[in-house]
């Protein structure tokens, strides 16, 4: 099974690189572009068949380590 | 004194750190490899500047794993003095033993610069020799300093004096244009509850001798040596007054004017 995990900071925290990047579309003319977030993509193979046990490790390493909750949510798809 | 210093993969402020407690304080160094399980015997244990992990993940997501983590917990839970300088912050913050965390600079640049804090707490094991709202220079070398904590942990660390150092003018005022990464309220060190962790983005280590024509630093890491020595003087003359679980609460000498809290049972 594989695991895509999605981790982005929360809504409400400063996201200086977003800011960043919103202002170079800008700059390319992209007017309509706003709000844009900074986040990671891991993916990963998982030696598990079954989804609710492999969705429970999933989470538990994205709780552990693979964002910080204080300031980052997380999201994952198993496929 | 024997000052433990860690050593993660990545650390480059480690020999800075020996430098000043061994040849300008006069202490023992024992460099701790972070594959250690024990930091028996260290009256003291430094987490130093760097880029653990080359700051993969999070800036000391992946160091906080490191076996010798475990043992700085139980050190730590125990009273120990811990203290952690810009990256060795940054892994205090990930492995929970300071709260909050670390996000970008609002500039996104990596800023290399002094800095002006003020002392908010001069009653720390890492403060005694300050005066309550000194203002030190010292130097600054990060890229994620932006210190961050939701509103309830903020009020915390304000109800418990733990925000030790903010981000200030040089004559002390505590401004916006102060703030050199939008650390939240000017943050630049905080302690735990008990006072005997420490965490400061500023690097005391590399301004501590007057040749470098500035040794504010050395305030700071000699406050944790006299404090040590002054604990276990007491501890000889048997002058430990309360003990209440790991907290040791020491009578204050008038004539040094240190005061130490959440000290060591045991040296």
């Amino acid at each position: 099974m594989k695991a895509k995990i999605h981790v982005t900071l929360k809504q409400g925290i400063l996201d200086p690189q977003g800011k960043a990047i919103e202002h170079a579309l800008e700059t390319l003319g992209f007017k309509n572009a706003a709000n844009v977030r900074v986040g990671k993509y891991l993916e990963l193979d998982l030696d598990e068949q079954d989804r609710a046990k492999a969705e429970v490790e999933v989470k538990s390493m994205c709780e552990k380590l693979l964002a910080n909750t204080i300031i980052e949510d997380y999201r994952f798809e198993l496929t | 004194m024997n000052i433990g210093v860690v050593v993660f993969p990545g650390s480059n402020c480690d020999h800075d750190c020996r430098y000043v407690f061994r040849d300008v304080l006069g202490q023992d160094v024992t460099m701790v490899w972070h594959k250690e399980r024990s930091v028996s015997g260290l009256d003291a244990i430094v987490l130093p500047g760097g880029f653990s992990y080359g700051d993969y993940l999070r800036t000391g997501a992946i160091a906080r794993f490191s076996p010798v983590m475990e043992a700085v917990r139980e050190y730590a839970e125990e009273g120990g003095l811990v203290l952690g300088i810009c990256n060795g912050f940054q892994i205090l913050l990930e492995a929970g033993l300071l709260p909050g965390a670390m996000l970008r600079n609002d500039s996104l640049h990596f800023i290399c610069r002094d800095v002006y804090v003020k002392v908010e707490n001069a009653a720390t094991p890492f403060t005694g020799a300050c005066e309550s709202g000194q203002v030190l220079q010292i130097p600054i070398a990060h890229a994620d300093g932006h210190y961050y904590a939701d509103p309830v942990t903020v009020a915390s660390l304000k109800a418990n004096a733990q925000i030790v150092f903010r981000y200030c003018m040089p004559d002390g005022r505590v401004t916006k244009e102060a703030n050199p990464n939008g650390s939240l309220d000017n943050i630049a060190g905080i302690c735990n509850a008990a006072g005997n962790v420490l965490g400061m983005m500023p690097h005391p280590e590399r301004c501590a001798e007057s040749i470098l024509s500035n040794d504010d630093g050395r305030i700071i890491l000699a406050s944790m040596v006299e404090g040590l020595k002054k604990r276990r003087r007491a501890e000889e003359w048997g002058e430990i007054s309360e003990v209440q679980g790991n907290k040791a609460v020491i009578p204050s000498r008038a004539e040094d004017g240190l005061k130490i809290r959440g000290g060591r049972g045991k040296v």
